[in-house]
């Protein structure tokens, strides 16, 4: 399991601020604090924060590779902002995201090839917003026949299924998760991924929502989440459910949680 | 209480099934069919649009409450002689070009058509030249834009400039998670609504309805 830790987001008042103002401890902290509570990727996105995306986030990746020692996902379509975030890594970073809209992906294609990045594919082309299951599946082939035709090792790809909110089709939750299975039965050595905040925009209850559509994901065998790691009762859930899974081996992560007080429910 | 009085009350109690039957009782009672528009299954919408804004309904509820509408419709079209029900406006409306987001877009033509506005949906990824042949096309009264990415505002920018022609006849509304009343004005665009509901309100403002 692979745990990209989102915190960092510009969509969020206080990162926008604390990067507005260049207030780098806020930002280390936060980091760092996502690393010790499990992350094993850190976020980066300053796409709405005041300024100039490149500078914001030149100086952010600066910033934070001095504080964990963990990869860092730069998360942002514009491809000017991507290369300048990637040039900087020390070490192989993730971005967030290609698709396979022509226009994004001839942008962002070269910038895979030269740095060699893991790769978030999110499932949408020039067609939009998949609806189906075997849209979701059509447009990762492309994504993955792209992706290891250019050279990308199929182990850095993660696809994304675009999670849907059920508020605006109740059918959206078991769309995602039947993607997210068809996807690993049709491209094995592929990753998957998704974030966990969509699913339940608009309705009440949000992170009780995102935690079921978690342990369900879990279940069709989603390889990573883009989630907080700061919410014990998510990560407590998230040890439970692989377990459950039969993704941890003699339940030693589990019992190592429990042994450490992080379970949390 | 009057059958349009029950068919509102039906209507915000979220059961389109006897949004139906009631509809089908009013019309074999007499009643004209725009007063069940107008006066129960507007009457109806507006006042879950009005929730809604307020945060105090969900959108599935808004939903709900659409497709009871829809289903009065239904019931109402053979009532209806052709062009005979006024449309209080016509609303084009679009996602700019290079953005594929139409959630929010969606919800805004939910409450409009719920409000009795005419909508003329042209879809996402819409480039301006699209915009501005629906323009010529449908001669609305006003056009919507709607962008969520901050990598497509500037379409939005330039879908507004590509409007200047046809801006004596029509009012440009935008909106969508990035933009803001700051970024409407720097644009030129006559409004900016916040979410869907006060999309209607602004929509009316601009053009006095």
């Amino acid at each position: 399991m692979v745990i990209v830790g989102e915190l960092i987001n510009s969509t969020r008042r206080d990162v926008a601020g604390a990067i507005a103002r260049r207030d780098g401890a806020f930002l280390k902290d936060l980091a760092r604090r996502q690393a010790e509570a499990g992350a094993d990727i850190i976020d980066v996105n300053v796409a709405v924060a005041d300024g100039d995306e490149v500078e914001n986030l030149k100086w952010l990746v600066n910033l934070l590779q001095g504080a964990v020692d963990i990869p860092l996902c730069l998360d942002s379509p514009n491809p000017a902002a991507l290369k300048a975030g990637l040039s900087l890594c020390g070490q192989r970073a993730m971005i967030n995201s290609i698709t396979a809209e022509s226009h994004r992906w001839d942008e962002i294609l070269p910038l895979i090839q030269q740095y060699k990045p893991r790769v978030l594919a999110l499932c949408m082309d020039d067609g939009g917003v998949p609806e189906t299951v075997e849209d979701r599946l059509r447009i990762a082939a492309k994504l993955v026949d792209g992706l290891v035709g250019a050279g990308v090792s199929g182990d850095d790809v993660f696809i994304d299924p675009l999670v849907k909110p059920i508020c605006i089709n109740t059918g959206y939750g078991m769309t995602a998760l039947k993607a997210t299975r068809a996807v690993k039965v049709a491209f094995p050595g592929v990753k998957t991924i998704c974030g966990l905040s969509n699913i339940s925009y608009g309705l009440p209850g949000r992170r009780l929502l995102n935690r079921a559509f978690m342990v369900m994901c879990v279940a069709a065998g989603m390889d990573a989440f883009i989630l907080d790691p700061l919410d014990r009762p998510t990560m407590s859930l998230l040890d439970a459910s692989l377990a459950l899974a039969g993704r941890d081996e003699y339940c030693m992560n589990y019992i190592a949680a429990a042994r450490a007080g992080k379970i949390e429910f | 209480m009057s059958i349009l009085s029950e068919i509102k009350e039906a209507m915000i109690s979220y059961n389109p099934q006897w949004v139906k039957e009631l509809t089908e009782k009013a019309l074999s009672e007499g009643v004209d069919a725009h007063s069940i528009i107008n006066d129960g299954l507007i009457a109806g919408m507006n006042y879950i649009g009005a929730k809604f804004r307020d945060n105090e309904v969900y959108i599935p509820e808004v939903l709900v409450v659409a497709r009871a509408m829809h289903a009065a419709m239904d019931v109402l079209k053979p009532h209806l002689i052709k062009d005979d029900f006024k449309r209080k406006a016509t609303f084009v409306i679009g996602t700019v070009k290079q953005d594929l987001h139409d959630i929010g877009k969606n919800l805004v033509i939910i409450m409009l058509e719920g409000a009795g506005y005419k909508v003329v949906d042209l879809g996402v990824d819409v480039p301006p030249e699209k915009f501005a042949r629906a323009v010529e096309e449908h001669r609305p009264q006003i056009v919507g834009i709607s962008a969520l990415l901050t990598t497509t505002l500037g379409q939005m920018r330039t879908t507004v400039e590509h409007l200047k022609p046809y801006r004596d006849s029509i009012k440009i509304l935008v909106g969508g998670a990035p933009v803001t009343q700051r970024f409407a004005d720097e644009i030129n665009a006559d409004g900016y609504a916040p979410d869907a509901a006060s999309a209607v309100e602004k929509a009316n403002e601009l053009l006095g309805l």
